[in-house]
């Protein structure tokens, strides 16, 4: 028998249609593997999951202090969700500075489960906590389960001969066995997963299986439950499903580019939160030819990135923002040399230092005009963790066409949050073209590296090809022969064709699809890019649940924008256009400079995302507003 | 290509670019870029086979001026451009090109990292203590007290020595000549080239404009004897006009003797070893003019593997012992699931 039938018998079950929880504790308290394994088990399991890992910007800041408070959030669902959940249902607190710093985003009669074992004196004096909430009644409106977690799990440990610190560290699963059996989860997938992590350490391999159990086995006999949940397989379309986070998908997407161009990928990078994990994956993959550099600085990361794109590979380089501004004149040599180089921005707050483990939209403007002189380059987004993958062959695939270097901008949200991706065959991509000229193309026989082919684009040639010896550099080029050139004429020339290619950039692009809008007739127009897809998408259908229709166009490309991008604001100028972002209105200043379109932004720069409230009372508040004009 | 075709022979004119050079008339870059020129065809390597990477600065207008692969590229980066192009092209001999402004101010930080991966290039160095193509400011080898339009009285930093720089940042192959010297700057240029890993060659390079004579002890033939030593592997440390004087090492220092007198012998003299000592070369490093005679040639050239060798090697080791990439395992990941049709 499993263990789930197991234990269904005993309790009375409720069906629910998703479930939001957050797991939180000290950085130490393994909460990031806790809620991993969660999805994990989640996602096998059949349910569509999102989740959102939120780290302190302390790598272990004291033990019990709010500062080093670290929380993983997911939401899995019976049907598809684009969200990690607005508000929790199931707050799991390690001590009381979890539960202080995450009780204000749990439901009203919502679920906590407590380790009884983190609460004591001292611990609640480091939260800044002068009354135990376990005893003075503050927690009445939960429903609160307070457990003895550390002390049932070094319980458990003794069988295996595990005791002492050792012991209490098993606690996390612990406390994973207590929500999988309250959530009716099965403990098959982090059971193999334990057996993988601790196969050469067989007593702690022996201990987290039996303290996992143990917790889960605590649930069903504690009678602390009156009750299990329960959330059904979503619907999701049929096919193979892998688990993957925003950086994994980005260094998947980088390796297949490459594979596909039959070309090797030199990524140059210095470590940064939160782009490093993209470097830690590449460096992982040798066997493709990949070639990654720890960079001295973020400045050496992309000029040897450029460097190797100069000599025939795919260079790509990738910070956050601080690190970006650093290595902006590179890239406005990138622009004048015109060579193929892929720049990722994977966006955290600002400015400065910032929050450098939260999530931002800031650098919107950095990344379209924030060079010196007229230097004008493709920006990309991806919307969620596994369009990463397609985002990044898309880069290489427009830098290497257009020789230009192009921007991708993700966010700490989607690094390192994690969806469910059905994943493509590799078969089925299309490989990437690109040729290197073997021949000379000017008419007496010289080689006019920047002679221009029917995209604007200028050849690729290689050094070690004879006869081709050519030099670039960021002075300005002479049209066509790319020698040196003061001319004010060539300048103007030169400055307006690395315009114009660019833009030549959107005949390329496939066009802006408009979402929940088949037949134009919604209310308002919502416009997002990056990383709010999600939480948009979630909008428009609850919005559609209520009766009101809202159409959703979620922008891939920055720059140029798609070609029909203008037609759509046409269609929609006499309704409500409203813009969400993490920042304080970039893409709407954009739209209305370009479109003379009248976009309301909707800002927000708190270091989370949307929450689909958020955006839902905005869009209710423009159509109040927009009705009081009509009558 | 067939076997029996012969290696072509190569002109100088092959290297030539059909660029104007715009350094101002009577500048130590142009003996540079002669010998540099003269050094290629000698090589009877093809043009193609070379490229030069230059960042900002009078000397970084040299790869317009050589007809090979090249890019100037931006201020104090050039060596980190040269090391992409590098690990992704091994085949490619590299140059950088760069200046003391270049290379030691601005771009500091890439001579130390470079010279520590000891990538496969060759650099050269052109010191002439001051900054040209802004019109004359004090450089980070411009001796204390340099008074220059941004400091009309008087620098007030502590110059650098390249050398000792290099040193510390574990340079494999350290050598420096002079632009006026053209028979030793060819030699000295040959030799870096054919050192496996990053070669520092620091060339003392007259700015007729900005910073004339600020090098005559050095370059100017008829003092030079005097101020100079000339380092070869394996001979003693001897220089002046009559190879009458040398370098002695007293238990704690360098010092000048004269050979013949205080009964010093040539056998006491101390022995140039490019390999060894670190030390050694250390000391080398720190001999300044007007107290002891500078050197010029190869200070120190040892072996260690290059930061392109290990990359690649890197690679073709784990491919040797896993195979080549499959990428359909690569997107599929540690572990995946199946969705089945609805009522499948
Ligand atoms: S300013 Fe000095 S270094 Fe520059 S080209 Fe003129 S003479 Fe040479």
């Amino acid at each position: 028998m499993s263990l789930e039938a197991h234990s269904q018998k005993q309790r009375e079950i409720e069906e629910l249609p998703q479930v939001t929880i957050r797991f939180a504790g000290d950085s130490g308290d393994g909460m990031q593997l806790t809620g991993t394994q969660f999805t994990n088990t989640s996602a096998i399991f059949g349910n569509d999951v999102s989740t959102m890992p939120d780290f302190p910007a302390e790598i272990r800041a004291p033990a019990g202090t709010v500062y080093g408070v670290s929380g993983f959030q997911l939401q899995f669902s019976s049907s598809d969700i684009y969200t990690p959940g607005d508000v929790v249902d199931c707050l799991v607190a390690m001590n009381p500075a979890a539960l202080k710093v995450n009780l204000r985003d749990l439901k009203h009669g919502g679920v906590i489960i407590l380790n009884e074992d983190g609460f004591t004196e001292q611990t609640l004096k480091l939260a800044g906590m002068e009354k135990n909430p376990l005893k003075d009644g503050s927690l009445g409106k939960y429903t609160v389960h307070t457990i003895p977690m550390t002390q049932s799990t070094v319980r458990a440990c003794e069988e295996v001969g595990l005791t002492g610190k050792g012991a209490a560290r098993c606690k996390n699963f612990f406390a994973l066995g207590i929500v999988c059996w309250l959530y009716s989860r099965p403990l098959e997938p982090i059971i193999e997963f334990i057996d993988t992590k601790f196969k050469d350490k067989e007593q702690l391999r022996e201990a987290n299986t039996r303290v996992l159990k143990a917790g889960y086995f605590f649930g069903e006999t504690a009678e602390l439950f009156t009750r299990v949940f329960r959330v059904r397989k979503a619907h999701l379309p049929p096919g193979v499903y892998r688990e993957v986070h925003g950086n994994e998908a980005l260094a998947i997407g980088l390796i297949t580019a490459g594979q596909l161009a039959n070309k090797p990928i030199f990524y140059g990078s210095y470590p940064i939160t939160p782009a490093s994990d993209i470097l830690h994956e590449l460096a992982r993959h040798k066997q493709f030819g990949v070639k990654t550099m720890q960079a001295e600085d973020e400045i050496a990361a992309i000029c040897s990135a450029l460097g190797a794109s100069f000599g025939g590979a795919l260079g790509v380089t990738a910070s956050a923002g601080p690190g970006i501004a650093l290595k902006m004149e590179a890239l406005g040599l990138a622009v004048m040399v015109e060579l193929p180089l892929v720049v990722i921005n994977v966006q955290r707050g600002g400015p400065s230092t910032g929050l450098p483990t939260k999530v931002e939209q800031a650098d919107l403007f950095q990344a379209i005009v924030g060079r010196n002189g007229e230097c004008p380059l493709p920006v990309i987004a991806p919307q969620s963790p596994s369009d990463c993958f397609q985002t990044a062959i898309d880069a290489i695939r427009i830098a290497t066409k257009f020789m230009t270097p192009v921007m991708v901008l993700s966010d700490g949200f989607i690094a390192n949050s994690a969806e469910p991706w059905r994943f493509p065959d590799a078969d089925s991509l299309e490989p990437i073209e690109v040729e290197h000229p073997e021949e000379t193309n000017g008419e007496d026989g010289s080689f006019l590296p920047y002679m221009r082919d029917e995209w604007l684009s200028r050849p690729w040639a290689l050094p070690g090809t004879p006869g081709l010896m050519h030099r670039i550099g960021g002075l300005e080029k002479e049209d066509v022969t790319g020698n040196v050139s003061y001319d004010p004429e060539n300048h103007q020339r030169m400055v307006d064709l690395r315009q114009e290619k660019v833009d030549k950039v959107a005949d390329f692009l496939p066009e802006q699809e408009v979402l929940n809008d088949p037949d134009g007739t919604a209310e308002l127009l919502i416009i997002g890019w990056g990383s709010t897809y999600g939480a948009i998408r979630e909008t428009t259908r609850r919005l559609m649940r209520k009766g009101t229709r809202v159409a959703h166009v979620q922008l891939r490309h920055l720059n140029p924008f798609p070609k029909n991008f203008g037609a759509i604001l046409e269609r929609y100028a006499d309704r409500p256009i409203l813009v969400p972002e993490m920042n304080k209105g970039q893409l709407a200043l954009l739209i209305r400079g370009r479109y003379l379109i009248d976009a309301k932004p909707l800002t927000k720069v708190q270091g989370r995302p949307f929450t689909t409230t958020e955006i839902m009372e905005s869009v209710e508040h423009l159509l109040a507003e927009r009705g009081k004009v009509a009558k | 290509m067939s076997v029996t075709e012969q290696p072509r022979k190569y002109t100088v004119k092959d290297f030539g670019s059909d660029q104007d050079v715009r350094w101002c008339p009577g500048c130590g870059d142009y003996s540079i870029l002669s010998a540099v020129k003269k050094v290629l065809a000698e090589e009877g390597v093809p043009p193609e086979q070379y490229a030069f990477v230059s960042g900002i600065g009078c000397s970084s207008r040299f790869p317009y001026y050589v007809n090979t692969y090249g890019m100037h590229s931006i201020h104090g980066r050039a060596m980190a451009v040269a090391t992409g192009l590098k690990v992704a092209r091994p085949d490619v001999h590299t140059f950088v090109i760069t200046g003391d402004g270049d290379a030691l101010s601005i771009g500091g930080n890439h001579t130390i990292h470079t010279l520590r991966r000891n990538v496969d290039i060759t650099i050269l160095l052109f010191n002439n203590q001051i900054y040209g193509l802004t019109k004359g400011q004090y450089s980070p080898t411009s001796p204390f007290g340099k008074k220059t339009k941004s400091t009309p009285m008087g620098s007030l930093d502590q110059p650098i020595a390249p050398m000792a720089l290099a040193l510390a940042a574990e340079a494999t192959f350290m050598a420096r000549t002079i632009d006026m010297h053209p028979k030793h700057l060819m030699a000295t240029i040959k030799r870096a080239m054919e050192h496996k890993g990053t070669s520092f060659v620091e060339i003392y390079q007259n700015c007729n404009i900005f910073n004339d004579g600020a090098l005559d002890y050095a370059q100017d033939r008829k003092v030079r004897a005097e101020n100079v030593i000339e380092l070869e592997h394996g001979k003693p440390l001897l220089f002046g006009k009559d190879l009458d004087k040398g370098i002695v090492f007293d238990g704690r220092q360098l010092t000048v003797a004269q050979v013949g007198e205080n009964g010093v012998t040539k056998d006491d003299l101390l022995v140039h070893d490019e390999k060894d000592s670190e030390s050694y070369h250390a000391m080398l490093t720190r001999m300044k003019y007007p107290e002891l005679p500078e050197p010029i040639g190869v200070f120190r050239s040892v072996q260690r593997p290059t930061y392109e060798e290990l990359v690649n090697g890197q690679i073709s080791e784990v491919i040797a012992r896993k195979g080549k990439g499959d990428l359909k395992k690569l997107i599929e990941g540690r572990s995946t699931w199946e969705v089945r049709e609805e009522g499948a």
